[in-house]
C-alpha cells in the first residue's frame, strides 16, 4: 500500500510544483526516488512530529500542498494539537499519512499500532479520513488529496485486500464501494481487513449466507446513503476495523444510522474492545488473537443468525 | 515621546480597558511585550492594512497568544481595522477571542497553545525561501512557552536550514504562569541555549524603542542564520502596582485598580 501511495505521488508529483513531502525521518529505502526527483520538494525535519505538524501549517498557509509522513501514531497522536489548531483551524492544506495502520506493524509492538487514529481524527473539524483496502485504492486517494484542499488523514496499511476494483471503475472519495452484492448480512470494512471479510463472506457463501461486503474507505465523511441501503436491505451489518470500535468505523455507523433514524436487524462492532494490541505476533496473528479475522467474522455472522456453527477453520 | 512609544502607550491603554471590560487575564503579559509590539508595527514590519494578502509583505507570528488584546490594539491603531471595534474583545459574538486569531485582519495565525508558533512561523520562513521572496517571518514567544519541546524541535530545525528570514523575539519577563521562571524551569543561560543550537542572539531592553528599532535594522543578525532577539522585560511593565508581578499574569484589572492602573499610564509622557 505504501508503494501503491509513493508511486502515485512519483506519478502526479511533476503536476504539482506546490507540493511539500515532509516526512519525520521515516521511510527508508522507499522515499529515495522522491528525494532524488524531487529534492526541492523533499523535506526530512528529523525525529521531530510536533514541528513537523506546524512547519507543514506554516507552509500550507503560504500556498503549498503538503504531505506529512511517519509511522502510525508519530503524526498523528503524538502531535495532535499542531494538528487540531494549526493545520485544522487554519483549514490549512496538509494530508497527514500514516504508514503502518493498524497493526501493521505486529511484532515490533504497541507502540507502533495506530489503533485509535480513526477515532481520533474523524472528531477533529474539517479533517476527511481516508483508510484504502488494497492499493487501488491507496492509489486513488493519493491522486485525489493532490487536487483536494484542506486537511485530510490517509491511514495507510501495511496489508492490503486481493485487488477489488473492477474494470473501468473509477474512485469517488466520499462514496462506499460495494466490493460484492448479498442480502444476508453486510459486511463494512476499513483498511486491508477487508481481505478478511472477503475470506469469511467466502466460507460463508458455502453455509449459504450471502454477505454484501462494503469498502469504506472514506471513512469521513460517511456514505450515509450506501450504509442505510445495507441497513434496509440485508439482514444486519458487521463493522470491520483494526481500530478501538470506540468512535471508529464502527462508531460512526452507529452514529449516522441512528440519527437518521435507520435501524439495521442486528449490529457489530468488530474491532478493539478497550485493549491494547499488546501480543507479540505478526498483524495476521493479531487479527486472529483479538478476534478480528475471518474465521471470527464468519462467526460472528453465524451467532448473529442464529445458525449453529459447524466447525470452521 | 517618540512614535513608538506614542504607540506602545495606546496598546498598554487599550488592552487595559478591553481586559477590564471583558474580565480577560494575562494584562502583565501584554504589558510586558507592548514596547515590543509597538516597534513591529512602527516601521519595522512590512505590512499595510490595505494589502493583506501582499505576498510580499513581512508575516508576523504572535506566539505567546495570550497577549491577543495587545496585538488587536496595535493592528487597529495602524489601521487593519477600527479601534471602535477592540471594545468586543471577550464579548459574545465578537472575532477578537482572548487568544490570537486569524480571523481578525491583519493575523497570520490563530495561537494560543504555547509553543505552536516558532513551527509554524519556521515554515512560513521556509516557504518564503523557496519563493525567493526577501519578505521576513517575526515570531514573538514568551519565556514561559521556552519550556516547551516544540519550541526548541522547531529552533533546530530553523538553524539547520539557516533561515535568515525568521527572526524571534522572547520576552523575556521572567514570570510564568504561577511563579519565576527561574523557580519554575530555569531557562539560563538562555542566550548561550539560543547560541548552541545555531541563532545569531542579541540581548536588548525590551522596552527602549531607540534599542528595538536598531536592533531591527540589523536583520538578519549574521548571514546563514535565523536571528533571536532576547527582549529583557518587566512583566506588567508600565503600572507600578503590576510590575513584576506574579498575580498580574491572571488577574483581572476592574474597579480600583483599573482606575489607578488608567491613571498611571495616562500620566506617562
Amino acid at each position: 500500500m505504501r508503494d501503491a501511495f509513493v508511486g502515485a505521488l512519483l506519478e502526479q508529483t511533476p503536476q504539482h510544483p506546490e507540493l511539500m513531502f515532509l516526512t519525520g525521518d521515516l521511510g527508508f529505502g522507499v522515499l529515495n526516488e522522491f528525494q532524488a526527483r524531487f529534492p526541492r520538494q523533499f523535506l526530512n525535519v528529523g525525529v521531530a512530529e510536533q514541528n513537523m505538524s506546524g512547519v507543514a501549517a506554516g507552509l500550507a498557509i503560504e500556498g503549498h500542498t503538503v504531505f506529512t509522513y511517519s509511522i502510525g501514531n508519530f503524526p498523528t497522536l503524538r502531535c495532535l494539537e499542531q494538528i487540531r489548531n494549526d493545520i485544522c483551524f487554519h483549514r490549512a492544506n496538509v494530508k497527514i499519512v500514516c504508514i503502518g495502520g493498524g497493526m501493521s506493524y505486529g511484532p515490533v509492538g504497541m507502540s507502533h499500532h495506530a489503533t485509535e487514529d480513526l477515532t481520533i481524527l474523524r472528531s477533529l473539524p474539517g479533517m476527511e479520513v481516508f483508510s484504502p483496502c488494497d492499493h487501488w485504492e491507496a492509489a486513488e486517494v493519493t491522486r485525489y488529496l493532490l487536487t483536494h484542499r484542506g486537511p485530510a488523514y490517509l491511514r495507510l496499511d501495511k496489508s492490503a485486500a486481493p485487488a477489488t476494483v473492477r474494470q473501468g471503475e473509477v474512485f469517488r472519495p466520499g462514496h462506499i464501494r460495494t466490493i460484492r452484492e448479498g442480502a444476508d448480512i453486510t459486511l463494512a470494512a476499513t483498511g486491508g481487513i477487508l481481505g478478511e471479510a472477503i475470506l469469511a463472506a467466502d466460507v460463508l457463501r458455502e453455509q449459504g449466507i450471502f454477505c454484501r461486503i462494503l469498502s469504506v474507505c472514506t471513512v469521513k465523511p460517511l456514505d450515509i446513503n450506501t450504509l442505510a441501503a445495507a441497513a434496509s436491505e440485508t439482514g444486519g451489518i458487521v463493522s470491520i476495523e483494526e481500530n478501538a470500535v470506540d468512535g471508529g468505523l464502527g462508531g460512526a455507523i452507529a452514529e449516522t444510522l441512528m440519527e437518521a433514524g435507520v435501524f439495521p436487524k442486528f449490529f457489530v462492532r468488530m474491532g478493539l474492545r478497550n485493549t491494547f494490541s499488546s501480543v507479540v505476533g505478526s498483524q495476521k496473528y493479531l487479527r486472529m488473537f483479538y478476534s478480528l479475522d475471518a474465521t471470527a467474522i464468519a462467526r460472528t455472522v453465524l451467532a448473529k443468525l442464529g445458525i449453529d456453527a459447524p466447525v470452521l477453520a | 515621546m517618540n512614535p513608538t512609544q506614542e504607540l506602545a502607550k495606546r496598546i498598554r491603554v487599550h488592552a487595559l480597558q478591553m481586559t477590564s471590560k471583558g474580565g480577560g487575564s494575562h494584562i502583565g503579559a501584554i504589558f510586558s511585550c507592548a514596547d515590543i509590539l509597538a516597534a513591529l508595527y512602527d516601521g519595522v514590519l512590512k505590512v499595510d492594512p490595505t494589502k493583506t494578502n501582499d505576498p510580499g509583505r513581512d508575516r508576523f507570528v504572535l506566539s505567546k497568544g495570550h497577549a491577543g488584546a495587545g496585538l488587536y490594539a496595535a493592528l487597529a491603531e495602524q489601521g487593519f481595522f477600527p479601534v471602535e471595534k477592540l471594545l468586543t474583545h471577550y464579548q459574545n459574538g465578537s472575532e477578537l477571542c482572548g487568544h490570537a486569531s486569524h480571523e481578525v485582519p491583519g493575523i497570520e495565525v490563530s495561537t494560543g497553545a504555547l509553543g505552536h508558533g516558532l513551527p509554524m512561523a519556521a515554515g512560513m520562513a521556509y516557504a518564503g525561501r523557496l519563493k525567493s521572496s526577501s519578505h521576513r517571518v517575526f515570531c514573538l514567544l514568551s519565556d514561559g512557552e521556552c519550556d516547551e519541546g516544540s519550541t526548541w524541535e522547531a529552533a533546530l530545525f530553523a538553524a539547520h536550514h539557516g533561515l535568515s528570514n525568521l527572526v524571534v523575539i522572547v520576552d523575556y519577563n521572567r514570570i510564568q504562569g504561577l511563579a519565576p521562571v527561574s523557580e519554575v524551569v530555569e531557562l539560563e543561560p538562555f542566550a548561550d541555549k539560543w547560541t548552541a543550537f545555531r541563532w545569531s542572539v542579541r540581548e536588548e531592553n525590551g522596552h527602549d524603542s531607540e534599542a528595538l528599532h536598531r536592533c531591527f535594522r540589523d536583520i538578519p543578525f549574521e548571514v546563514g542564520k535565523p536571528s533571536c532577539l532576547i527582549a529583557h522585560t518587566t512583566k506588567g511593565k508600565g503600572v507600578s502596582f503590576m510590575e513584576n508581578t506574579v498575580l498580574w499574569h491572571y488577574r483581572i484589572p476592574q474597579g480600583d485598580e483599573f482606575v489607578a492602573a488608567l491613571a498611571e499610564l495616562e500620566e506617562r509622557s
